[in-house]
């Protein structure tokens, strides 16, 4: 195990992306995630990968999917506005079966609202922001190390299903330093290992393997249509398989809070002080948003008198809480927008209201 | 018996679903020839489009892969990322290329990108079913201008070769056409050599191949080719406009 | 034992220095160590200000309402961070930046010209190093001897290695044995 070291996020979430085996990276400049790029720059030409500025998300997300149609190893990231730009691309690579990992290190919105963190894409990331019938894996890390490893491992995660794979962080968390410790670097695909590692990527009909053709057009509606149940065959496994979630102290827990990513960490600030003022509170922190940890939401005690949302956006993630719930609880909202990150008090405070109105 | 002309293994032995009189096949089957030809079928990938030829990988015999609308030179220069020692091109159409895609072309000769581009001009949209072209001549008629285009609703035609080969990254541009055979021959002369770029990594290769489109010029085949010869060819002058040194 | 900072000044005060050294030194001393810094169009010349958390356990929260010590190169600094002291905690003032000092009695005031002794010292772009020497030597959160090795392996090396020692005595002014 190597030893701990002090990174900004985005520099780890960088270089958790190489030792992870990726050996291409698209992007072009958009804040908080610009050290990405500027990383992948310097880092991924020493290590025997390739970087392009793309003039445009649009042009990264499709030399994104070029590379990896041609077995290449893929991380691309962007931020809110320019994630937008990219479903494109991400509804394509799910159509065509074109495994890499995405990063969105997000803000506030709508348009090109701020760039202070946000969770107001929940909504595009978990819902498709795209056209078609699709989906995609999305992770939300709370900590660097936690962004490192579910970085690290999401290669993984999209070849096996050939598919796209998203961490959703934000903008706060990849400028954050944190000690971290990072995973051994795994091996490189070279273009000529691929046709053997990859058979159904592009890279030359040599007949060693078959003719590869990597496409989404589907003119004639029966065969689109069992195309579409294809790929859910497929999600339905991601969602059996992926679901990834922490729960925090829910056995005597008076209220309980459901939150993901920078805002679980300061949820769990709340809690401490909380429990300083006699009220017992848990947590269901979701590290997959898609698929939904809807199974966590059974582990909630009979002392639970209401389940709290808290969201950087105006209660996204609340419709799937309250499809966890099914009813059985009040469902509330604490939340704070356009790039505002409430506090721990501020938290405790509007938990309390809550508390005091259900009696 | 000697035989005398033999279908390219590049392509595929089926029908094209082309429309009669197109000269996608004819095209298709150029590039195909020359691959064949330089040895290279078997280490080419090939990006097809949006448009009529997003199909070409139906009917071209190598590894190839479909586009969004415009991004092929994107998801190409992606590929030669993966595979800096394979033959690469794109196959994009006017509406794809010169319209939504002007960004993602320029940029891919602006990075002088190892690849080639072929860029079929038939001054329609073909596969949406003839709406108006950046290319579509003044005067010309489409869906999108039934009286025929106008300076005044949308300028005049973009000259997509003359502005490539401003760019200091494309090193080989030129224009052909495939009204007549020997035009034909010659646009085979012209792809050879912007392989021949690419396979020394000279630069970025780009192939303006005039082409025609009689379902959505209301033309029979014949006279498609002669409204090619009679009017695209003035406007869109054939020739090199750009040579790398020590290749003229 | 949970300790928690905000380090506010203009760009190039290098108060985000300072920040990066005591999480750095922290790191060095074992600790969990979270350093989050404002991000934006803030950081070209307008206000700039970091928060470090250093804690024997692991943070969750590296976000700070209330600060054990702040660190203000500014006057909007020491405005908008003055009232954000816990009783008994530290507040540190440039006062040759500032101009004014605090009126608060919970709180250990410390005023420091830190750009006079700075320049005394013959280079006034230690003036942050100076204030870093300060914080060490009142608030503890790291050793004398972890913030030397730092800014001997990670601040100052390179390119910069021939500044150590003038910051050394920067830092020195402050932070005796």
């Amino acid at each position: 195990m190597s030893e701990k070291v002090l990174m900004k996020g985005n520099e780890a979430f960088a270089e958790a992306a190489i030792r992870g085996g990726a050996g291409f990276y698209f992007g072009y400049p958009i804040t908080p995630q610009n050290e990405i790029p500027e990383y992948m720059s310097h880092e991924l030409k020493k290590r025997g990968g390739a970087f392009i500025q793309a003039e445009s998300e649009l042009a990264a997300v499709n030399m994104a999917y070029g590379a990896a149609a041609a077995g290449g190893r893929v991380f691309i990231s962007s931020s809110s506005p320019g994630i937008a730009l990219m479903q494109e691309g991400i509804s394509f690579m799910c159509s065509a079966e074109v495994p890499a990992v995405f990063l969105n290190a997000s803000r506030g919105g709508p348009g090109v609202g701020g760039i202070q963190p946000g969770q107001a894409d929940y909504f595009q990331a978990t819902r498709g922001g795209g056209n078609g019938d699709y989906q995609v894996p999305v992770f939300a890390p709370a900590t660097t190390q936690e962004a490192i490893d579910m970085i690290y491992n999401a290669f993984a995660i999209a070849e096996k299903y050939r598919n796209p794979v998203m961490v959703l962080a934000d903008g706060m968390m990849g400028q954050m330093m944190e000690p971290v410790v990072l995973p051994e670097e795994k091996p490189r695909l070279t273009s000529e290992m691929i046709p053997e590692e990859k058979p159904w990527a592009i890279s030359g009909n040599t007949g060693k393997k078959p003719r590869s053709v990597i496409k989404s057009l589907r003119l004639q509606p029966d065969d689109l249509e069992n195309h579409v149940e294809k790929l859910f065959e497929k999600y339905g496994i991601m969602e059996k398989e992926l679901v990834d979630y922490e729960a925090y102290d829910l056995e005597d827990a008076e209220v309980v809070f459901v939150a993901f990513g920078t805002v679980a960490r300061l949820v769990m600030e709340s809690m401490e002080m909380l429990r300083e003022k006699g009220i017992k509170a848990g947590m269901i922190r979701p590290k997959s948003l898609w698929p939904f940890p809807y199974e966590a939401f059974e582990k909630i005690s009979a002392n639970t008198k209401a389940v709290i949302s808290v969201e950087l956006s105006m209660g996204q993630m609340i419709h799937d809480v309250k499809m966890g719930v099914q009813g059985r609880l009040p469902v509330e909202l604490i939340h704070r927008t356009g790039g505002i990150v409430p506090t721990s008090i501020e938290v405790v405070e509007k938990t309390l209201k809550i508390l005091e109105g259900l009696k | 018996m000697e035989s005398v002309f033999k279908v390219t293994r590049g392509l595929l032995p089926v029908d094209t679903s082309y429309c009669p009189g197109c000269t996608h096949g004819i095209a298709h089957r150029l590039i195909m020839e020359c691959l064949e030809e330089r040895g290279e079928l078997e280490s080419t990938v090939g990006v097809s489009p949006i448009g009529c030829s997003i199909v070409a990988h139906q009917f071209m015999n190598i590894d190839m892969c479909e586009s969004a609308h415009g991004r092929a030179p994107a998801v190409a220069s992606g590929i030669r990322r993966v595979h800096p020692d394979k033959t690469v091109f794109t196959y994009q159409g006017d509406g794809d290329l010169a319209s939504i895609g002007a960004g993602e072309i320029v940029h891919a000769a602006h990075r002088g990108e190892k690849f080639t581009t072929f860029f079929i001009n038939n001054a329609i949209y073909g596969m949406t079913g003839g709406q108006m072209a950046p290319t579509t001549l003044i005067g010309q008629k489409a869906t999108t201008a039934v009286e025929g285009r106008t300076v005044e609703q949308a300028g005049k035609p973009l000259r997509m070769a003359e502005l490539i080969a401003t760019i200091e990254g494309a090193v080989f541009v030129e224009r052909v056409a495939l009204d007549t055979p020997a035009h034909v021959r010659n646009a085979k002369k012209v792809i050879h050599k912007a392989l021949e770029v690419q396979k020394q990594r000279l630069g970025f290769s780009f192939v303006e191949i005039l082409s025609t489109c009689p379902t959505n010029w209301g033309k029979t085949p014949y006279d498609a080719t002669k409204w090619l010869a009679e009017n695209m060819i003035p406007y869109y002058p054939l020739g090199n406009l750009k040579t790398p040194e020590g290749m003229k | 034992m949970k300790y928690k900072m905000i380090f506010a000044g203009s760009g190039g005060q290098g108060n985000l220095l300072v920040g990066q050294i005591i999480a750095y030194a922290a790191m060095h001393e074992g600790k969990e160590v979270t350093y989050l810094p404002s991000y934006g169009p803030e950081m070209r010349g307008g206000t700039a200000n970091c928060t470090v958390v250093v804690s024997d356990k692991s943070i969750a929260c590296p976000i700070v309402n209330e600060a054990d010590m702040i660190l203000a190169m500014n006057l909007p600094s020491l405005d908008k961070f003055e009232n954000t002291v816990v009783p008994g905690g530290h507040l540190f003032i440039n006062s040759s930046t500032v101009g004014k000092s605090s009126d608060r009695s919970d709180i250990n005031v410390h005023d420091i010209a830190a750009n006079d002794i700075a320049k005394e010292l013959g280079n006034e772009k230690c003036a942050n190093i100076v204030i870093l020497g300060a914080i060490v030597n009142a608030t503890k959160v790291v050793s004398k001897e972890s913030v030397e090795y730092i800014l001997e392996h990670k601040a100052f090396t390179g390119a910069k290695a021939k500044l150590l020692p003038i910051n050394l005595e920067a830092l020195h002014v402050y932070l005796k044995d």
